[in-house]
């Protein structure tokens, strides 16, 4: 088994310094975004997609579980948000928390069943998963099937922020975008990270050091469905409906695509897949169904001639890990 | 009861399908140590084929000629994508084969709704087939009964192909230590190729076999895989008679559920696909992979 990433350089405190450095950037452009006249519904549909690539990417970058139902937990969790908000009449905060539970529990069976098998066959197990939930919210009443549940209040977080004014949710998804990031920067450089990294390059060797792998990446599994309820939980409140596109498999295949494009196992990979992938639809949506086949060029492009991604391209040139 | 048999035969057709399409999966999967995820974008190739061959404003071949015409013109297409992308993925992990041929299913899919959107196009049953037969307990349209005998014949022959012919031998061989065959002179590369093509081909025949059932349709392909995937797993690739008895059980007991409980006949294979990953996680035939 050949190992994903060659990220193999050791977490040395310059390293740590450097990311914080881009880190520190990346977040001063997020914030200043409302002041540049740049649509911020695009941005914030961009980071709700790029804190799901991410939470996939601790999966496949960190643990070598490539998901293909990630989706699965992105619809799961605005549905259930959704319907908190409109039906229940739940404030904002409760509709994120109910959310992000559902994915939560949902990442606790599915990782239960998936884990069994390693490999492609984990690959071909979500992907069935998430075919699976696809066909329940179909005919569940609660979802309106083709429909979607539509018109979601976005009320008062806290009670205080006004989450209908676009400056003021911008902020509220940029500063949860920015935790659950941060979040997942700890884990991989955490004791647990570097179990699951031990894992990915050689679980047999992890095995016989004493260590359970299932427990560990089941934890890593749950941990990523959650961050991507999460995130999936939040877009409710950006694009206020919750659809059945969410739960399709070539959602799967999008969040895929964008960690790949970004650099599978990268630290900011994932973020700049996510917008360059959310751009490119936003621009080339009169395009129609031409997109679908650049993304496929897209992902034979990137597997066979540039499998690092861009991120990857980027810290292979300057020897970092970023 | 009349319903009962109308939905096993059903399950049965689609059972044809699952058969067919694990099987070529299995294959290539022993050979390239890769999962086709094309394999349903090439099962619709094999179905738009044969939709050309009949019309167009030069020439009209039947549905005879398609059956012959489409799986080597689909096998040749394969052929090409293998020498062209897929070797050189060799010694790479697994998961780009997967990533690659996902990106293949795109591209020719998009492609194909461009052009024909997303409805369906028909494809009449040809004419020695038409019309059906009454077998006492049941009507069975010889089209369905042609379908599901023909595939079971297909299936068989290529167990046949790879058990117990010296080429089956050769590829087994290869597909355990690929560096000895090799050096005993066996061109290991082109046998890869074949192989490729034979899987890809088996996926495009079943594209025509299904064309006069089910509509030519661009995505027909892109949601079937899915379901062929829980085949797999729950079959393991381990053994060709293995898929082949799976994909149509798996059919069966699918057409079963339209009867006894429709609601879940979207589902159950993937329900099925859970209980056995709990209960026994090699899946029935496989080894634990």
């Amino acid at each position: 088994m050949t190992a994903l990433t060659d990220d193999t350089l050791p977490i040395t405190p310059r390293a740590m310094r450097d990311e914080m450095i881009v880190f520190g950037i990346m977040a001063v452009l997020l914030a200043i975004v409302p002041f540049t006249g740049i649509y911020p519904f695009f941005v914030m549909q961009a980071l709700c997609f790029a804190l799901v690539a991410c939470a996939f990417n601790l999966l496949i970058g960190y643990g070598g579980l490539l998901s293909f139902g990630h989706a699965m937990f992105l619809g799961t969790a605005g549905y259930c948000a959704a319907h908190a908000l409109k039906v229940w009449n739940l404030p904002p905060e409760l509709g994120i928390v109910v959310g992000t539970a559902a994915a939560c529990v949902l990442a606790i069976i599915t990782g239960f069943v998936s884990i069994r098998r390693q490999g492609i066959y984990f690959s071909m197990i979500t992907l069935a998963l998430s075919q699976l939930l696809y066909f329940i919210y179909l005919q569940a009443p609660f979802t309106h099937g083709e429909d979607g549940i539509q018109g979601i209040p976005q009320g008062h977080l806290f009670g205080i922020f006004d989450l209908s004014k676009p400056t003021v949710l911008y902020y509220v998804v940029l500063a949860g975008f920015l935790a659950a990031f941060l979040l997942i920067y700890r884990t991989i450089n955490s004791p647990f990270g570097e179990v699951l990294k031990s894992i990915r390059e050689n679980e047999q060797r992890a095995i016989s050091l004493g260590y359970k792998t299932d427990h560990y990446k089941w934890l890593a599994f749950v941990l990523s469905g959650t961050l991507a309820g999460f995130a999936g939980a939040l877009k409710v409140f950006v694009a206020q409906n919750a659809s059945l596109t969410d739960v399709h498999w070539s959602q799967s295949g999008e969040i895929v695509l964008m960690t790949l494009v970004g650099g599978l196992g990268t630290i900011f990979g994932p973020v700049v897949g996510a917008f360059i992938i959310t751009g490119m639809q936003q621009y080339l949506a009169s395009f129609g169904q031409w997109v679908t086949v650049i993304q496929g060029v897209i992902f034979v492009a990137c597997v066979l001639l540039f499998r690092r991604g861009i991120v990857g391209e980027i810290a292979h040139f300057f020897r970092r890990s970023l | 009861m009349q319903a009962l048999y109308a939905q096993l035969l059903v399950g049965l057709i689609n059972g044809s399908f699952y058969a067919l399409l694990s099987l070529g999966l299995a294959v290539i999967f022993g050979m390239l140590n890769i999962i086709n995820f094309a394999h349903g974008a090439l099962y619709m190739m094999g179905a738009f084929v044969a939709y050309f061959l009949l019309n167009n404003n030069v020439f009209s071949i039947s549905y005879w000629g398609a059956l012959i015409i489409a799986p080597v013109a689909v096998g040749i297409f394969g052929m090409i994508l293998e020498r062209t992308m897929l070797k050189f993925l060799t010694g790479l992990d697994h998961l780009y084969g997967l990533l690659l041929t996902f990106g293949l299913a795109l591209i020719i899919q998009g492609v194909f709704q461009n052009y024909f959107g997303s409805s369906g196009l028909p494809y009449s049953i040809p004419d020695q087939l038409k019309g059906g037969m009454n077998l006492g307990f049941m009507f069975l349209p010889i089209y369905r009964g042609w379908v599901v005998i023909f595939s079971l014949i297909v299936c068989l022959a290529t167990w046949f192909l790879i058990e117990r012919t010296r080429l089956g031998a050769y590829l087994r061989a290869a597909t355990e230590n690929p560096t000895l065959v090799r050096a005993f002179g066996i061109n290991v590369p082109r046998m890869i190729t074949l192989t490729y093509g034979l899987g890809v081909g088996l996926a495009a025949l079943a594209g025509v076999l299904s064309a006069p059932i089910n509509q030519v349709r661009p995505l027909m392909g892109a949601d079937l895989i899915i379901v062929v995937f829980a085949v797999v797993v729950i079959g393991g690739m381990g053994s060709i008679m293995g898929s082949i008895i799976t994909g149509f059980a798996l059919g069966v007991i699918e057409g079963l559920t339209k009867y006894f409980y429709p609601e879940a006949s979207n589902t159950v294979v993937f329900v099925l696909m859970v209980l056995v990953l709990l209960v026994k996680p090699t899946g029935l035939t496989g080894r634990a992979a």
